[in-house]
């Protein structure tokens, strides 16, 4: 015990030493943490809380296109904008090409009379069905006129898409709207109240989202509980730099000659780099949570909550603290140079954090790489860590995740073995 | 009547060994005996096969076929114990550079199966012997080379090995360094160290090696004390000899 402990204390001597390695171990996921979160909250915040802004080019400006701009306001989507100097097309593509929008929604002319012969036409062709008498001259096209949609490139599709749907929900709004009123007109030959009429088109039905979570959590996911898990992960596994580069200096330095003639296993010094790295990890883990917990409010960011199960917690950090430990251990073995090992070791882990849904959600991966994405250590940690942070669970829930993480890690502890053996250092 | 009883401390037979890969033998049936107080001078061209030897002897390459002995124990099949017989000052310096001497001595202490009180003790002693104390926190990074030096045979020396060996010992030292670290080892070698050194320089050799090996083309050429290689050959220097044995074509 004692020479392993005269090497752990060696390995933490060497590594409190490298002051640059050290604040770029610690700093470097916080940072991550911070930009992450915030960027992606101010994005959760412009679609649900802030509202997009909406440029509007209302050409009809009658009643219908006038309904049709309330409608878009009640969606709670967007902040709408109706700018009178607009003149045209063009400058509505102007005020996109200086940004000081990035949608605009034209409302052609004569919408108003469009939708309401549609209307019309659709309930002529309701009551014929039924055999009720309508106004014959309400035989016209129901073909609407298009609503035009500018947006700048920037704007990825999924924010396009969630815009898109807000639009055809105020559409649907109106133009059924009017369609009631018209069929309630031909059938009673009178104006529908206004009471019966918002009780047909108002939604009846409200939508309540309830976030499924096995410990009868009551709080909202939000970007910090999303990102935390994950950047802590990705941090864990950086330390493949400096570990990965530590084995092969010890393999490269005259120190593994005077070692390998002293009656003491190379072995130790292998383990005594993985028990300093876990340790690491466990304070890169417990630094990154506190500032999650404490900081991230102080800031303007959502807190992060701490699962309520703390051993399973620690039992989770200090696996994948292990798994990425043996990880950079391998690295080092196999590297023949410290170029080599930081190179290949800060690639594969960006690769291995990308097919394990650090970066891309794993349920949005294409099929083709849901097998593959099994085999990163990365996924298995993060879906350990949802497990808890997202969904309460305890240890017993993320049981079948730890398991495929356990298994990585001691596959890759008997590669490190076998890597020793191979290359006559044990 | 009385009997001197001589001991073999390194005792080589038939000793053959081939890089692998590589078609020629490096060491080729190469047998050699290092008697107990010894100050051996292994000596030989670039490329003759002394570092080979040196490795071969402190267990590091492991060898085809011969056998090699310390102090009675079989490498191959003895390699723990045969581990806490010998120290060895490789030609690179074997430490921790943003380690401290003290350090430094600290963790291969321990490794060389030494208590923590014995590496507080052997720790200040060598510190002092080799005038390190002043810098005995510093980290070996900041030291100049000779300091260096100091600091690898220190390491070496820390658990008192029967057999200690030095692989040029004292490359890029000033002259002051080399006549400290010669005579620590002279000393150590009054007190029963058994030294196996090898080095070019020649001088530093003759100062210190009571009996010489030349090594060529992996096997030994001459070996016998000092004074009757001299003798033999007819020359009053080490480097005499060797260029009388070796020639002067390049080697390598």
């Amino acid at each position: 015990m004692f020479k392993l402990w005269s090497t752990i204390l060696k390995d933490f001597r060497i590594l409190t030493r490298d002051k640059v390695g050290l604040t770029l171990m610690f700093l470097m996921p916080v940072v991550l943490a911070i930009v992450i979160t915030s960027v992606q909250n101010s994005t959760f915040e412009l679609v649900n809380e802030n509202k997009i802004p909406l440029l509007i080019y209302n050409k009809d400006k009658k009643a219908v296109s006038i309904e049709l701009e309330k409608a878009l306001d009640k969606v709670g989507m967007f902040n709408i904008n109706t700018i009178d100097t607009i003149k045209n097309g063009d400058d509505i593509k102007n005020h996109i090409n200086t940004k000081d929008a990035l949608i605009a929604a034209v409302i052609p002319e004569n919408y108003s009379d469009k939708v309401l012969q549609k209307a019309k036409a659709v309930s002529r062709k309701a009551l014929k069905d039924l055999d009720i008498p309508a106004d014959p001259s309400a035989a016209v096209t129901d073909t609407a006129m298009n609503i035009i949609l500018y947006y700048h490139p920037v704007l990825q599709q999924s924010f396009r898409k969630s815009i898109d749907g807000g639009l055809q929900s105020a559409l649907q709004v109106v133009q059924s709207k009017y369609i009631v009123q018209s069929l309630y007109q031909y059938i009673n030959d009178e104006a529908i109240p206004d009471s019966l009429e918002n009780q047909i088109i108002s939604n009846q039905t409200p939508v309540q989202q309830i976030a499924v979570s096995k410990g009868n959590m009551h709080g909202i996911p939000n970007a910090t509980q999303h990102n935390i898990p994950a950047w802590t992960i990705f941090a864990m596994f950086f330390i493949v730099i400096s570990l990965g580069s530590s084995v092969v200096r010890e393999k490269l330095s005259g120190s593994i000659i005077r070692l390998r003639t002293l009656p003491t296993h190379f072995g130790i010094s292998i383990i005594s780099k993985e028990i300093t790295y876990i340790i690491v990890t466990l304070l890169q883990a417990a630094v990154i949570f506190a500032i999650g917990k404490y900081l991230f409010p102080k800031m303007g960011l959502p807190a992060l909550n701490i699962p309520h199960d703390i051993s399973a917690l620690l039992i989770v950090t200090l696996l994948c603290g292990w798994c990425a430990a043996s990880f950079a251990i391998c690295i080092g073995i196999f590297a023949n140079t410290q170029e080599q090992a930081n190179g290949f070791g800060a690639v594969s882990i960006v690769l291995l954090a990308a097919v394990g849904g650090l970066l891309v959600p794993s349920f949005a991966m294409p099929s083709s790489f849901q097998f593959i994405m099994r085999l990163s250590p990365l996924h298995w940690c993060l879906e350990a860590y949802y497990g808890l942070f997202l969904e309460e669970g305890n240890l017993k829930d993320i049981f079948t995740n730890i398991t495929p993480l356990l298994t990585i890690t001691i596959l890759l502890q008997f590669l490190a073995w076998y890597g020793l053996k191979r290359k006559n250092l044990i | 009547m009385t009997y001197l009883l001589v001991t073999n401390t390194i005792s080589i037979q038939n000793l053959d060994f081939t890089y692998k890969g590589s078609a020629q033998k490096l060491i080729n049936n190469l047998s050699l005996h290092i008697q107990k107080g010894d100050r051996f001078g292994i000596f030989g061209p670039n490329g003759a096969g002394k570092t080979t030897l040196m490795n071969l002897m402190t267990g590091l390459l492991p060898y085809s076929s011969g056998s090699i002995q310390l102090l009675g124990n079989e490498i191959k099949t003895n390699r723990n114990k045969i581990k806490t017989l010998f120290g060895f000052v490789p030609q690179d310096f074997s430490f921790y550079h943003e380690l401290s001497p003290a350090e430094n001595m600290e963790f291969f202490g321990a490794w060389a199966g030494l208590h923590k009180k014995q590496i507080k003790e052997r720790t200040g002693e060598l510190l002092n012997i080799l005038s390190l104390t002043h810098v005995r926190d510093t980290p070996v990074k900041n030291f100049s080379g000779g300091m260096k030096r100091r600091v690898n045979l220190a390491i070496a020396v820390m658990h008192e090995p029967e057999i200690l060996f030095l692989d040029e010992p004292t490359v890029g030292v000033d002259v002051q360094t080399r006549y400290a670290i010669i005579d620590y080892l002279k000393s150590l070698n009054e007190k029963g160290t058994t030294l196996v050194y090898t080095s070019h320089h020649l001088k530093e050799a003759e100062d210190l090696c009571n009996t010489v090996a030349m090594i060529d083309e992996g096997n030994i050429i001459v070996h016998d004390s000092l004074e009757n290689l001299l003798k033999d050959h007819l020359q009053d220097g080490l480097e005499g000899l060797f260029l009388n044995l070796t020639g002067r074509a390049y080697r390598d």
